[in-house]
């Protein structure tokens, strides 16, 4: 009778460094919230942003929100657009209210 | 205490095929752990663009001509301006810049003059000509440091140098890794912009209630402008990490078929070994009952040690080591690519959800076939 008393002892070892983890995540979230939000706030006021700096390789990736619809097919109507990161951004399908 | 020595069967019945036992643990684990990632680093991402972007412009307007973005006249901010509910129009001036030293691109914005110190800034902002701030990334790339110069091809193919005197620190990353600021006349003769025109324009609005009806005035004013809001903004973010992205798509489905064959593995049968091992159970007594229950524990052992070991390597792959393994599926070309250094916000329900979608189809492809050799007779079971 002991392997179930380590099976139990290991799924509760789990269970509480899973616990824990999202215990000290919550705590950092809280930590960050206060402390470093309000700066970068600061940057997205000052400077207007209205992006994440994530993916550089061109302006429809760079810029999502402020791409025109046609940005990716640009080079000629219906050319597949090339770049990898287009691939990763979900189409912006639902940008303005439907009438 | 039934229960008890049941699991214990179950586990010794484990540890007796343990070579394969602990192939799929580590299989289902790996799955759960790829697919708690994409929808750990997703949620961070969309969390961090809502919080950060909840600052953006309320309303920017740009023009379009053919389809494409083109520059606007600063005169249109006067227009604008004389819409009621208007409180305040700032003309924004920046592009793109290809550094063919990196290969790398970076965007270049101009600020005011005597622009606020930032918290963000090691150094300041511009504040005069020739001066600039620049992204950690920038800083990184070309090797520069505050006082010292970055040199920049112009629009006329000369050379200008740009003395740093700001360089954002690396807890923006995420903001500012590619930025260049610049003063704005620095950055209009630059990009060669001609003095009468913006890239775009930033609008303040009195009462964040009326942004649509301003948008759809400013749309009527200027018929070939196309404004933006922050919602709209707000929402490309919570559409570009949602369930329909290429992310998702590609590195969550691939996982979840993935499982999907693991499980349809256990599901279409039980090997002729486990067949007459249940046999034998069932002629030396045991019900069908505490068959179902044996299977039940062995599937539980196994799908819930995958589960909580997925979830925790997930947690460590996405908020300690800055989801390393995702960063080159997601970076693309990027030349540029921010480290991540992602708030560790996990949605409870995404959790559930995982938990739900792998342990219940394992347990119950595990348990079924089981019920199907545990009601056959047990002669018939133990030949096989």
């Amino acid at each position: 009778m002991t392997r179930h008393r380590k099976f139990i002892a290991l799924t509760l070892l789990l269970a509480a460094s899973l616990g824990l983890l999202l215990g000290y995540g919550r705590s950092q979230v809280s930590a960050r919230l206060a402390g470093e939000l309000p700066p970068l706030q600061d940057v997205v006021r000052t400077l207007q942003l209205t992006d994440l700096s994530l993916w550089t390789e061109a302006r429809y990736t760079r810029h999502p929100s402020q791409a025109d619809r046609f940005t990716p097919f640009q080079d000629f109507p219906s050319a597949l657009e090339h770049f990898p990161a287009g691939s990763i951004i979900a189409p912006v399908l639902t940008l303005h209210p439907q009438p | 205490m039934r229960h008890l020595k049941i699991l214990e069967y179950a586990l010794s019945s484990l540890v007796r095929r343990r070579y394969k036992n602990l192939a799929i643990l580590l299989v289902y684990a790996f799955t759960i752990a790829v697919l708690s990632s994409v929808l750990f680093l997703t949620h961070a991402l969309k969390t961090e663009a809502s919080l950060l972007l909840a600052e953006a412009p309320e309303l920017i307007v740009q023009k379009v001509i053919g389809g494409r973005h083109d520059l606007v006249p600063v005169a249109y901010g006067e227009k604008i301006a004389a819409i009621p509910g208007v409180a305040a129009v700032l003309p924004r001036f920046w592009g793109y810049y290809y550094d063919a030293l990196t290969k790398a691109n970076y965007t270049l914005l101009a600020v005011e003059s005597d622009p606020p110190d930032l918290a963000m800034v090691q150094g300041r902002l511009p504040d005069g000509p020739g001066e600039c701030a620049i992204g950690a990334g920038v800083s990184q790339s070309r090797n520069v440091e505050t006082g010292d110069d970055l040199i920049l091809v112009d629009s006329e193919n000369l050379g200008i140098s740009l003395e740093v005197v700001g360089v954002f620190r690396a807890e923006s990353r995420l903001l500012t890794n590619d930025l260049v600021v610049l003063g704005q006349s620095d950055l209009t003769a630059f990009f060669g912009y001609p003095a009468d025109l913006a890239t775009d324009i930033s609008v303040t609005v009195r009462n964040p209630r009326e942004v649509n009806t301003i948008a759809e005035k400013i749309k009527r004013v200027l018929p070939h402008s196309r404004p933006i809001s922050r919602s709209e903004i707000l929402r490309t973010y919570a559409g570009v990490f949602n369930w329909r992205s290429g992310m998702m798509l590609s590195v969550f489905s691939a996982a979840l078929i993935a499982f999907c064959i693991l499980a349809w593995d256990k599901a279409t049968g039980i090997s002729a070994e486990e067949k007459r091992e249940i046999g034998i159970l069932k002629a030396i007594g045991w019900e069908t009952s505490d068959i179902l229950e044996l299977k039940f524990w062995e599937g539980i052992a196994v799908s819930l040690t995958s589960l909580l070991l997925g979830l925790l390597a997930a947690y460590v792959h996405v908020f300690f080591l800055g989801a390393t393994v995702l960063t080159p599926v997601i970076k693309g070309w990027s030349v540029i690519f921010p480290t991540f250094r992602l708030l560790p916000v996990v949605d409870f329900y995404q959790v559930l959800v995982i938990g739900f979608l792998t342990v219940t189809p394992y347990v119950a492809s595990t348990v079924v076939p089981s019920w199907k050799a545990a009601i056959t007779d047990p002669e018939t079971a133990m030949r096989g």
